[in-house]
């Protein structure tokens, strides 16, 4: 709270709408599950890095899925490891999110054509919410895509979520 | 077995009996492909009597993406940017090795300006992969500062590809009988900077890891791998040199200007342990580093005047033949079997990297060790997955 | 230090009709070619003769060589013969530092090499690619099973040059 910290200390309460105060702590740390496919594993090492710092916005690679809230599909989605991807997804706790970085995992990148071996894009298995396009993308630009998925988390309204729910089993 | 044991047995019930028989099982236990330790998709499988390692199969192919499919269907220049895409951390020196390749099958000569900016590029690459497979050695055994050290000097190292060619990681750079662009005017003075920049952070790493007690204790002696064993497997690069065999294509199979320049190949000596053990291996890379840093410092004051683009041909069709070409790449040996039916696109390329070989001594290694060294021999032998699979 | 030729010779005077011939009309680097069913004998001799001493497998590359004539039968049907798969072996002596390059060519129909994995323990992995994307047999293969591509996987082997892509693997489409 830093700043903050002196302002409230005689047993103060701030008022939020519960939305935004869910929304703020999920968007504050979104631990992303230890994943490297490919060539964009190493610019998604470089930016947890010293120079980029993937920290400073809460996010702190977890070795296992369970623990996580974000997997960054890093490269390229092969068909011996779709099944596994799909697998690790699946073994997320709700609420998950995916951000799909670089063009091999938003299409299949320069393997469109005679990638044999090659998932042209991870969104045929999986949900994507945040698409960073590169090959492979700067660090800058994940960063960027990982600001979207915050402001996507912070418009996220769960009455909105449970009012569909009840029209699905109605 | 004497009578009364037999009368015994024989009054056991039938789980009882399979119990006397001590019938032990191999536990097998499945590591990866998502694994923060292996580097990548690779996924192994462990046969274990307790702790003690039985067997290691490793299954490859979770990130096979079809190099030699694509190189068959494009053009000799199309295919240089999927030449960087194989080993991630070595592109430059896939690009440098391809267009040696097929320089060889074309017989042209390129201009000596070009040649030794390649040569400065590639050792500039070797540092940066070295420092990664140094920086993630140190965090497989537990040690996570070395990691952020290296990675901030493989930051400047970076910055200097990116004001030659615009691009951090795959460069699509160095391209058939030339080069994509000239340096850049600061590219002479900034590198000279980095050099003596760098050279005292090899003596930082050392006092941080090398000379690590704990790091000593997980790595010396561990997975020792002798020489007639590493020949025969075929390994190349350091892990060849850490077993004591000094075999540098650099040196015995020269290519580009390497014959000019005055450097060492270091060789392990068993300091902290036995020869070509994993302590041997990490430390080979950090000679080399140095040894690299030589050459540049040569070849930086060196470089010839002329143009790096008067040699590109305009349209590349190598007469019909074939041409097996090879070079040191940060791994190892990094060859390209390339076949020509006259075409403008290579009828057949075969590549053999480094990490795909290097890793066929995995079970070799492992055997009759703990589980937790599996980690400590996996990231010695420094393999991409990019190559492994192609 | 031997030339392909002194090499060639050797073999000859050793392996008889074993040993095809010396293709030398290459603009780089000449070839031997020799009989798939006598290469390993032949890499043997190549590797524990005192005079050559190759003790490493540099690469070995499976190509198809799609050579194949289409020849029409007379009911008005046409099929392709004569089509072969052949493997390289680059090998060299790190002691007498030559090179010499083999090839072997077996009918596509039936594409048996008898395998060199236990002369040279590095050919094991290359033999496995070349199995798996070429469909070359290796016979005495100590482990030929698929390395690269899964190993459930039933649609060919895909660098053969009339490889199709098949429209879905597990469900996943695989086409663009």
């Amino acid at each position: 709270m830093g700043l903050l910290d002196k302002q409230f200390t005689n047993d103060s309460i701030v008022i939020a709408k519960v939305d935004d105060l869910l929304n703020w702590a999920r968007l504050s740390s979104l631990w992303q599950v230890g994943f490297g496919l490919a060539c964009c594993a190493i610019e998604m090492m470089a930016t947890s890095a010293s120079h980029y710092d993937f920290d400073r916005f809460g996010v702190i690679p977890r070795p296992s899925p369970r623990q996580s809230d974000v997997i960054i599909i890093s490269g390229t989605v092969t068909l011996k490891m779709a099944t596994r991807i799909k697998r690790l997804y699946e073994q997320m706790p709700d609420p998950k999110y995916v951000i799909s970085m670089g063009s091999c995992s938003n299409s299949g990148g320069p393997y469109w054509e005679h990638g044999y071996h090659v998932l042209k894009g991870v969104d045929r298995i999986i949900p994507v919410d945040v698409y960073v396009p590169g090959c492979p993308p700067r660090p800058e630009a994940l960063l960027e895509g990982l600001l979207k998925l915050q402001e996507k988390i912070r418009n996220h309204s769960s009455r909105k979520l449970i009012n569909s729910e009840v029209k699905k089993s109605a | 077995m004497s009578i009364e044991v037999e009368e015994k047995i024989s009054k056991l019930t039938e789980v009882q009996k399979r119990g006397n028989g001590l019938r032990t099982e191999h536990m097998v236990l499945n590591m990866g492909p998502q694994h923060p330790s292996t580097h990548g998709v690779l996924r192994l499988e462990l046969e274990l009597e307790g702790e003690i390692i039985k067997k290691v199969i490793p299954h490859i192919g979770y990130l096979h993406r079809c190099f030699e499919k694509h190189a068959e269907a494009m053009t000799y220049p199309q295919v240089v940017p999927y030449t960087d895409r194989m080993d991630y951390l070595g592109a430059m020196y896939n690009e440098f090795g391809y267009a040696v390749a097929v320089e060889k099958l074309l017989g042209i000569q390129v201009p000596e300006r070009v040649d030794y900016i390649r040569v400065i590029m590639g050792e500039l690459q070797r540092i940066a992969s070295h420092l990664v497979a140094l920086g993630t050695y140190g965090l497989d055994i537990g040690a996570f500062t070395p990691f952020l050290y290296c990675f901030r000097d493989r930051e400047k190292i970076l910055n200097l590809f990116e004001i030659t060619c615009g691009a951090r990681l795959l460069y699509n750079y160095i391209w058939v009988g030339g080069l994509s662009h000239d340096i850049h005017p600061d590219f002479v003075r900034l590198t000279k900077e980095f050099v003596t920049y760098f050279k005292p952070n090899i003596k930082e790493l050392n006092d941080l890891l090398t000379n690590n007690k704990i790091f000593i204790d997980r790595t010396a002696n561990v997975g020792v791998l002798p020489k007639e064993t590493a020949i025969n497997y075929g390994i190349s690069g350091p892990n060849l040199r850490a077993s004591g065999f000094k075999w540098d294509i650099r040196k015995d199979d020269t290519y580009s200007v390497y014959n000019k320049f005055d450097f060492d190949i270091p060789v392990g000596q068993g300091l902290m342990g036995t020869v070509g053990d994993c302590w041997d291996r990490y430390y080979l890379r950090v000679q080399e580093m140095e040894q690299s840093l030589r050459i540049i410092e040569q070849a930086i004051d060196q470089i010839p005047e002329g143009d790096v683009s008067s040699a590109i041909p305009k349209r590349i069709k190598p007469p019909v033949g074939q041409v097996y070409s090879r070079v040191e790449n940060p791994r190892g040996e990094l060859g390209y079997f390339i076949i020509s039916n006259g075409g403008t696109s290579p009828f057949r390329v075969k590549v053999k990297g480094p990490s795909f070989v290097n890793l066929g001594i995995m079970d070799e290694l492992s055997r009759g060790h703990m589980v937790a060294d599996i980690i400590a021999i996996l990231g010695s032998i420094d393999i991409v997955l990019g190559e492994v699979d192609r | 230090m031997k030339t392909a030729q002194d090499i060639f010779n050797i073999l000859k005077e050793k392996f008889g009709n074993s040993v095809l011939e010396l293709v030398s009309t290459q603009p780089v680097e000449p070839f031997i070619t020799v009989n798939p069913l006598v290469v390993n004998k032949i890499c043997l001799f190549l590797r524990d003769n005192e005079e050559l001493l190759f003790d490493n497998l540099m690469n070995l590359s499976g190509v198809d060589d799609a050579n194949g004539k289409t020849v029409k039968a007379e009911d008005g049907t046409s099929k392709v013969e004569g089509a072969t798969l052949s493997v390289y072996y680059h090998i060299e002596s790190t002691s007498l530092k030559h090179k010499v390059v083999l090839k072997v060519s077996a009918p596509v129909e039936k594409p048996d090499v008898e395998s060199v994995a236990l002369i040279w323990r590095h050919a094991d992995w290359h033999e496995r690619e070349a199995y798996d994307l070429i469909g070359l047999n290796f016979l005495n293969h100590p482990d030929l099973r698929r390395i690269l591509m899964p190993y459930d996987w039933e649609f060919g082997h895909p660098l053969r040059k009339d490889y199709k892509d098949p429209e879905f693997y597990l469900g996943m489409k695989v086409p663009y």
